[in-house]
């Protein structure tokens, strides 16, 4: 296990010894101490490491990630694992606004509730949140899957492409083009398989299902109220 | 009895928005079309150089010297890029441009040393591989946005507005979204693809300061940071970019084009190009960071004479993209049907949104693409290049300038009171310049 003290270090000297690890390098276990909010942290890992930090990060903690596991044992502010590729990011509290903004890949699971905007533009990464999201999470979503088991707030999935959203809880108000769709069997399956990889528990027969209307997948008039 | 062309007509309501207003009314959309503005606009030929003569001496045009490199990213990156000119080709989209464009494009411009740029959409291998020099765009849409492509350029691009459509986010018509371009973008082939207008994971320049920061650990603080901001208000956007950490401004005139957007966006907003450059290099002026911060402009560049008088208005460099295509063979004589079938014809062609483009440059159809020889539109980039920079030096070196970066405003007069007042140089003949004090 090797330990950075950010309380003696700096995130510039952590980001650069985690970009340099080469696939076969021994150093697999960090532990991230004292972080104290700082921004950036684990931003651009490459390889398959573990990544613990110790305490709240600010913005973009493990933005782009690629094949690493990241958990922050604390909160988490604005742009958790934006535009992640692969890999997983936990963090054990709650996450500020546009968590996993853009991933295209990956797993991104929230212990605590999201901020607004949770999976804006989502290309593909999978997102489970324990708690709640908050306003036009999923908006513009182009694929993916995000999960909450607690409650949306308003526009929900707000110009939604393809991305798929399944919640526990009530929806504040479904944005432009979001409609309820039949929670199949299938999809069941799928919210419980998520459900049970984040090692969060909650009845997948109890959500609910909401994707796409594709109304305005081409200009046409008769949608215009939906722009 | 009046004749026919002699009867009265309402300058209001012109024969032209007679004709909008029923295109409008039958077909119940806003115009979208490619292209820039078409209304005239002040620009650059609203300025003249002031050539030397016994109160200046002025270079020999053969054998002296007028060097044209620009170093952009010096602020705070590791590796700033170096360019031979100081004339780069503007970010423009693979599914906005074919791929043969964006190969002659990479392979034209790296043959006189300067750089190329992506767009909407992510970065394609053909134009990494024809590139030298190639800034990678961070759209709002992050359409194809990838980390590895961010450490594979040269240079990064945040892309705030453009000029064309400033506040407004991208469009791509499903006609161009193939298989190839929505597989890119994580899109559903043949839809009418929207961008957004804000971007995903920052919503000001405080933000924006961390989202800079980001990007720089990303590539361990190697690659400069442009931010790209469509002209309305440049004087407080500039400053703000700047105070975010930018190394490079990119700001991008009313007068700049656009593969796609609604045409009342082309014509009605942003300000041109002039005045947005000449509040640009004050904002910077004023901050102590001008040629500290680089600022390149763009938006209406046609000729070396364009070139020289942004030089001397204070941009380190300029950037074109309708030019670059026009060179490429945009609004050709040739396949003169496919033009009528478009209803338009060659020098009035605006219909990029259509994917028909009759000489192969902003389509993804590959018969219409197979009309664009890559190696022959490399060339007429080349020469074109080429061309406006010897038209640069050749205007310097009249003036007497060693270094296309040593022309400056007093080497400028304007023509007209409203050019003399947006560029912020003297009405020719006078000491005049309209809203500053002649003490």
């Amino acid at each position: 296990m090797i330990e950075v003290d950010l309380a003696r270090s700096s995130v510039r000297t952590l980001n650069e010894r985690l970009h340099h690890l080469t696939p076969r390098a021994n150093e697999l276990h960090w532990r991230v101490l004292n972080p104290a909010g700082a921004h950036n942290i684990a931003v651009g890992i490459t390889q398959r490491v573990d990544v613990e930090i110790k305490g709240h990060v600010g913005y973009y903690c493990a933005g782009m990630n690629a094949a690493a596991t990241v958990v922050v044992d604390g909160h988490a502010g604005t742009g958790l694992a934006e535009n992640i590729m692969s890999g997983l990011v936990r963090v054990r509290g709650n996450a500020s606004q546009s968590a996993a903004a853009s991933g295209r890949g990956g797993f991104v699971v929230i212990e605590g509730s999201a901020g607004a905007r949770c999976g804006i533009s989502m290309k593909g990464v999978a997102i489970v949140v324990g708690g709640s999201v908050g306003h036009m999470s999923a908006f513009m979503g182009q694929a993916g899957t995000l999960i909450v088991c607690g409650e949306a707030g308003q526009d929900l999935g707000d110009s939604l492409y393809e991305a798929e959203i399944f919640v526990a809880g009530t929806v504040a108000s479904l944005g432009a083009d979001c409609i309820e769709k039949e929670m199949t069997q299938d999809a069941v399956e799928h919210v419980a398989a998520l459900l049970d990889r984040a090692g969060i528990t909650a009845n997948a027969n109890r959500f609910r299902h909401y994707g796409s209307a594709r109304r305005l997948y081409n200009f046409h008039i008769d949608h215009a109220s939906e722009y | 009895m009046m004749s026919a062309s002699s009867l009265p007509q309402s300058a209001t309501f012109s024969p032209e928005t007679i004709a909008e207003i029923e295109r409008a009314a039958n077909e119940g959309l806003y115009k979208i079309r490619g292209f820039g503005t078409l209304r005239p606009l002040p620009s650059f030929d609203d300025l003249v150089l002031l050539g030397a003569s016994i109160s200046r001496y002025p270079l020999e045009g053969y054998r002296e010297h007028c060097a044209t490199d620009v170093t952009l990213g010096t602020r705070f990156a590791k590796k700033p890029i170096e360019l031979n000119i100081p004339i780069t080709i503007a970010g423009m989209s693979f599914g906005a441009l074919g791929v043969n464009a964006k190969r002659a494009l990479g392979r034209g411009a790296s043959a006189v040393g300067t750089s190329t740029t992506t767009g909407d959409g992510g970065m394609s291998e053909e134009e990494r591989s024809e590139s030298k020099i190639l800034v990678y765009q961070v759209l709002p849409s992050r359409y194809g946005f990838d980390p590895d492509h961010l450490r594979a350029c040269e240079a990064i691009e945040i892309v705030v507005g453009q000029g064309a459509k400033p506040g407004g986010g991208g469009m791509l018509l499903g006609q161009k979204i193939t298989e190839r371009v929505a597989q890119m973008r994580t899109l559903p082939a043949g839809i009418d693809q929207r961008s957004a207008c804000r971007h995903p994971d920052w919503t000001g320049p405080d933000d924006l300061a961390i989202k800079i920061q980001e990007l720089r650990e990303l590539t361990d603080w190697e690659k400069p940071v442009f931010i790209k901001i469509g002209s309305t208000r440049p004087h407080y956007d500039v400053q703000l970019a700047v105070k975010a950490g930018a190394d490079v401004v990119v700001l991008d005139g009313m007068q700049g084009g656009t593969g796609a957007t609604q045409e009342v966006f082309i014509e009605h907003a942003g300000i041109p190009t002039l005045p947005a450059l000449r509040q640009a290099v004050e904002a910077l002026q004023e901050l102590g960071q001008h040629r500290k911060v680089q600022l390149i402009i763009s938006g209406g560049i046609r000729s070396g004479a364009d070139v020289a008088k942004a030089l001397a208005m204070g941009a380190d460099a300029v950037s074109i993209g309708t030019a670059a295509l026009i060179a490429l063979g945009c609004n050709g004589s040739v396949h003169i049907e496919d033009y009528y079938a478009l209803g338009t014809k060659p020098g009035a062609c605006h219909h990029c949104h259509t994917g028909r483009c009759p000489v192969g440059i902003t389509t993804q159809d590959p018969v219409l693409e197979s009309r664009l020889d890559v190696e022959e539109g490399a060339r007429r980039i080349r020469n074109f290049l080429t061309v406006l920079t010897m038209e640069a030096q050749t205007l310097a070196r009249a003036c007497g300038k060693s270094h296309l970066h040593n022309l400056e405003p007093e080497d400028l007069a304007a023509l007209s009171v409203e050019a003399a007042a947006m560029a912020g140089v003297p009405l020719a003949g006078t000491d005049w310049i309209p809203g500053k004090s002649r003490h």
